[in-house]
């Protein structure tokens, strides 16, 4: 029993600087979630905001734009137009031929920006009843909707693909890392996965030089010609069959796509999952 | 000690192997990268006037990390304009200005890539340059 005496001289000290024994402190803490001031509650009472700042405040910096965004790029294709001969084959073929997208030949390993597809499959699920037979058999050019809520942004397990402030939806072929989450959660089939190196079934001789290539394993998409817009251009359909397709401004109210929107009945892909596209079609 | 000629040999082999590397390139120095930079577009460029986006030893040292920040410029940014130290402005693009100069990979990027053992996989996606055979320049 020796030294006791020294243990509880310690001890007495110690509490008299903490000043509060364990006793103490778990009745403050019983009474205080009592009275709701227990966990996130107090942070709220006592420094409200502040947990929440801390919380969300480290890490990349948010990708969110202001509230209203001064552009909003959108485009609106024209079904019956796009139905003449030639006009579907024609975008199509200046979307890929300016961004180098390979034709394997196999669907299987097929990379797509622009594509057609049938009433049935684009609108697959809002099908109307009693459709007028030549709605049916329009061509509808499909493309990625650059969605306001994008659903393959969410999934992106590194943030490879992104909500740029002017909506368009951008891939950063650098950081994918070919996980293909984002093929699993685009609800319009509008990205592709390069199964093979994209350079095999590319011409050299036809290559846009001023474009690259991708490389195997990652997933590509329609860019809505970022790099063209940063030129002053209209994207590449837009200018191979102007009749059809209108790009512009979704967020001005005077623009040429929303003066369109105002005086024609349109439509989107899969409305009811809120993702919100910014691709009208014209019927 | 026991079996010590084995020993022994097998450690003459295993600091033979383990050194190999070095006594078989005894005595012969690598070539020094020789960076060439007198492709027609650059040859267009006036004497005084011909200068790379920024000065030579910034780029010689620093080109990678510009390289790297131009692609966060243009891609995430969305901006496509970079203002040099000496206040001139340049469009960002690996495939639209640096190459449009440096058309020649093989005399200057893989120099000193080769040299220092390093693969930088800018090429695997950004399309380099037609290289035309030598003397057949139009």
């Amino acid at each position: 029993m020796l030294g006791l005496p020294h243990r509880t001289e310690r001890r007495a000290k110690r509490e008299r600087v903490m000043s509060m024994n364990r006793r103490q402190f778990i009745k403050i803490a019983g009474l205080s979630t009592l009275f709701g001031l227990g966990g996130k509650g107090a942070f709220e009472i006592l420094r409200p905001g502040m947990l929440d700042a801390a919380e969300h405040g480290h890490g990349a910096p948010a990708l969110e734009e202001p509230a209203e965004p001064a552009i909003r790029w959108g485009m609106t294709i024209d079904v019956e137009k796009c139905a003449e001969p030639g006009v579907v084959d024609k975008c199509i073929k200046a979307c890929h031929s300016v961004h180098n997208v390979p034709d394997f030949g196999d669907s299987k390993d097929q990379v797509k920006w622009l594509w057609q597809d049938d009433y049935e499959h684009t609108f697959a699920g809002n099908e109307n009843q009693y459709m007028a037979d030549h709605v049916k058999e329009f061509p509808f050019l499909c493309l990625c909707n650059h969605c306001d809520e994008p659903p393959c942004v969410r999934v992106c397990p590194t943030k490879a693909t992104f909500r740029r402030p002017d909506g368009v939806v951008a891939m950063d072929y650098h950081r994918c890392i070919g996980c293909r989450f984002c093929m699993a959660a685009c609800p319009f089939g509008a990205r592709s996965f390069n199964w093979l190196d994209p350079r095999d079934a590319l011409n050299e001789k036809e290559y846009n030089m001023e474009f690259p290539t991708r490389g195997r394993g990652v997933v590509e998409k329609c860019n809505f010609c970022v790099e063209r817009l940063a030129k002053g251009l209209m994207p590449a359909c837009v200018e191979a069959a102007p009749q059809a397709l209108a790009f512009g401004n979704l967020a001005d109210p005077d623009s040429n796509v929303r003066q369109i929107l105002r005086k024609r009945p349109s439509m989107r892909r899969k409305l009811e999952l809120g993702s919100e596209p910014s691709v009208f079609y014209l019927v | 000690m026991y079996d010590a000629w084995k020993i022994l040999v097998g450690l003459a082999i295993f600091v033979g192997l383990f050194t190999f590397a070095f006594w078989m390139n005894a005595g012969k120095a690598a070539p020094v990268p020789e960076v060439k930079i007198d492709t027609p577009e650059i040859k267009k460029m006036p004497e005084p006037e011909r200068k790379c986006v920024e000065d030579k030893h910034f780029m010689r040292t620093t080109h990678m990390q510009l390289i790297n920040d131009w692609r966060d410029m243009a891609l995430r940014e969305g901006n496509r304009e970079y203002v040099n130290k000496r206040g001139e402005k340049y469009v960002v693009s690996l495939q639209n200005t640096c190459m449009k100069c440096h058309s020649n990979k093989k005399e200057f990027c893989d120099q000193c890539h080769n040299y220092t053992g390093v693969s930088p996989y800018c090429w695997d996606c950004h399309i380099e340059p037609k290289e035309e055979p030598k003397g057949n320049e139009s």
